[in-house]
């Protein structure tokens, strides 16, 4: 059996005992180098999912682990190490006046000796391409670059699973594609866990499995392929089905064969292509 | 109201060692009733250009003109306070700028702001949350106990009930879900049309452009690179690349299926439906030459 990297164990969680309930009962496994999109419409409980798994908040029902461990107050700094999160806004998350010492910040803080910190430091920016901003203010960089600088001093600490809670909704698309490919191929080259909290439909297509909630409980767990056939029902939910999903729904009225919940352009033109070979 | 740009450059902090060119020789017209969308990569001058339609900003250079109202470097306009009426902006994540203890006076603030008198406020309020689609009950509530999506819709209430002629409208999907994203610009749509509004949509979204605007002004490094009919610039992909933008997805795939079939499809604006239509005739179409 696959040994898993974070589970949740019928986790309930609320703000307060007057407060209803974010998350009600809700459990799931992600395995180590394993890619999950975690989505939900606004208030479904994305976000808590995030906090919960770095004890940012402790739940009042169930249990989290990770990396083996139980997420408590005496547990939260062990499992800190393994876990590095990138939020919506990068600004938010500056502390150095360089982007050197930005990176530095989280090194020094784990008490990491200088020549390791060094080394640490440029392999990280190296790793998302802003080696040659190593003395610029972080508040001058453009969207992409600070968020690809809050990537760096999230890998310095070599974390285990990187979190993104919503990291490339504020950026343009080039910059969010940007981002993404430094993400994945970090990922792939560190073997991490990857968990992204997305709006972003695109996105999903390519992680290896969804996590679908509503209203504080896990709708489904899926592959992309499989979440995007449930047209109707994610739309009830107050979410939607990418571009192509929909063409190939209307292709498919029309009498069109299209086998395959297609993900990508590429994956529907095969398709058509196969369709019209055929006649 | 018109708008119009006429050479226009702003600089901030001029003659400084911060000194920056934020837009220069900008020059566009917009006319009442149009919805037109900005479009432009991070850092292109969009923030900027927006800031100058309600006299936030005045041109360092040239001249913007809004209805009757004119900004200049020279002169100070007088009547600023009834610009900033007319012309409403709704800025990125405006549920941050929410304060009061409840809805109803958060809407009320704006109003009340340019003296208009309580009997008058309360009519407008609930007309505004009846458009922003928030349910009478919530008045009383404080906007703070809200979900993301309705404290937003209380924002926008806020800025309506001014009764704006423009709205200026900076990213306002960014971070709500696909059905909020829908919801909002449909709401924005059904209000252009409704109250004859100006609307300024900035966007990184060119499905949006594509779908909402009459009119898309790409700007890059702070000036002006096309503008046209949004299914006539969409198209253009070679110089949209150049600065970095995307197209629609849509027309990515119409050129898709162009290089992988040989055969053109053309993007009018229709309804995916009828795309699929197309493209299963082409299909067939083509086959039946062979």
């Amino acid at each position: 059996m696959r040994q898993s990297f974070i589970e949740f164990n019928n986790v309930s969680f609320r703000y307060g005992e007057e407060h209803p309930w974010v998350l009600k009962n809700v459990s799931f496994v992600i395995y180590p180098d394993e890619w999950v999109a975690i989505i939900g419409h606004n208030g479904s409980g994305k976000s808590t999912i995030a906090k919960l798994i770095n004890g940012l908040l402790f739940p009042q029902e169930g249990e989290i682990i990770v990396d083996g461990l139980k997420v408590s107050q005496d547990t939260i700094w062990e499992v800190r190490k393994s876990v590095g999160m990138v939020f919506q806004n990068p600004d938010n998350q500056f502390v150095g006046t360089t982007v050197r010492d930005d990176v530095a910040f989280g090194l020094e803080n784990r008490g990491v000796p200088r020549p390791e910190m060094i080394k640490r430091i440029d392999s990280s920016l190296t790793a998302v391409s802003m080696n040659d901003y190593l003395l610029h203010e972080p508040h001058r960089l453009s969207g992409g670059q600070k968020q690809r600088v809050a990537i760096a001093s999230i890998l310095a600490i070599s974390p285990k699973v990187i979190i993104l809670d919503e990291a490339t909704a504020m950026l343009d698309p080039t910059g969010r594609l940007e981002i993404m490919s430094t993400i994945t191929e970090v990922q792939d080259k560190h073997n991490l866990a990857l968990v992204t909290i997305t709006h972003d439909l695109n996105e999903i297509t390519k992680a290896d499995r969804v996590i679908v909630m509503n209203d504080g409980k896990v709708w489904l767990e899926a592959t992309p392929r499989e979440v995007f056939t449930k047209k109707e029902e994610l739309q009830l939910i107050g979410l939607d089905t990418p571009f192509v999903s929909k063409l190939a729904d209307q292709l498919t009225n029309l009498g069109v064969e299209i086998n395959n919940q297609p993900l990508s352009h590429e994956e529907l033109l095969e398709e058509l292509w196969i369709s019209h070979s055929k006649m | 109201m018109d708008i119009s740009f006429e050479n226009v450059a702003y600089t901030y902090q001029p003659k400084t060692p911060f000194e920056h060119r934020a837009i220069h020789d900008l020059s566009f017209q917009v006319s009442s009733g149009t919805f037109v969308a900005i479009v432009g990569h991070t850092g292109s001058g969009k923030s900027t250009l927006i800031q100058h339609l309600n006299g936030l900003l005045r041109p360092t250079q040239g001249q913007v003109t809004i209805g009757d109202y004119q900004l200049s470097s020279d002169k100070k306009l007088k009547e600023m306070k009834e610009l900033r009426r007319r012309v409403g902006v709704v800025f990125q994540y405006p549920e941050h700028q929410l304060f009061e203890e409840t809805v109803a006076k958060d809407i009320a603030f704006g109003p009340a702001n340019f003296g208009v008198d309580q009997a008058e406020i309360k009519k407008r309020t609930y007309e505004v949350i009846q458009a922003v689609q928030i349910p009478e009950d919530l008045l009383e509530r404080s906007p703070f106990d809200l979900s993301g999506g309705q404290m937003r819709r209380v924002a926008i209430a806020g800025v309506l009930a001014m009764e704006p002629e423009v709205l200026v409208l900076d990213e306002p999907t960014a971070g709500l879900d696909p059905r909020g994203q829908k919801d909002i610009m449909d709401m924005f749509y059904r209000l252009h049309q409704e109250k004859n509004l100006t609307t300024v949509l900035v966007t990184h979204s060119m499905e949006d452009a594509l779908h909402y605007a009459d009119h898309v002004i790409i700007l890059d490094h702070g000036t002006k690179y096309m503008e046209g009919k949004p299914a006539e610039v969409f198209v253009k992909k070679e110089e949209l690349n150049k600065v970095q933008l995307d197209l629609p997805e849509v027309i990515q795939f119409i050129f898709k299926v162009e290089e992988k079939f040989g055969f053109r499809l053309t993007y009018r604006g229709q309804e995916l439906s009828e795309l699929a239509q197309e493209l299963k005739e082409l299909i067939r179409g083509a086959d039946n030459h062979e």
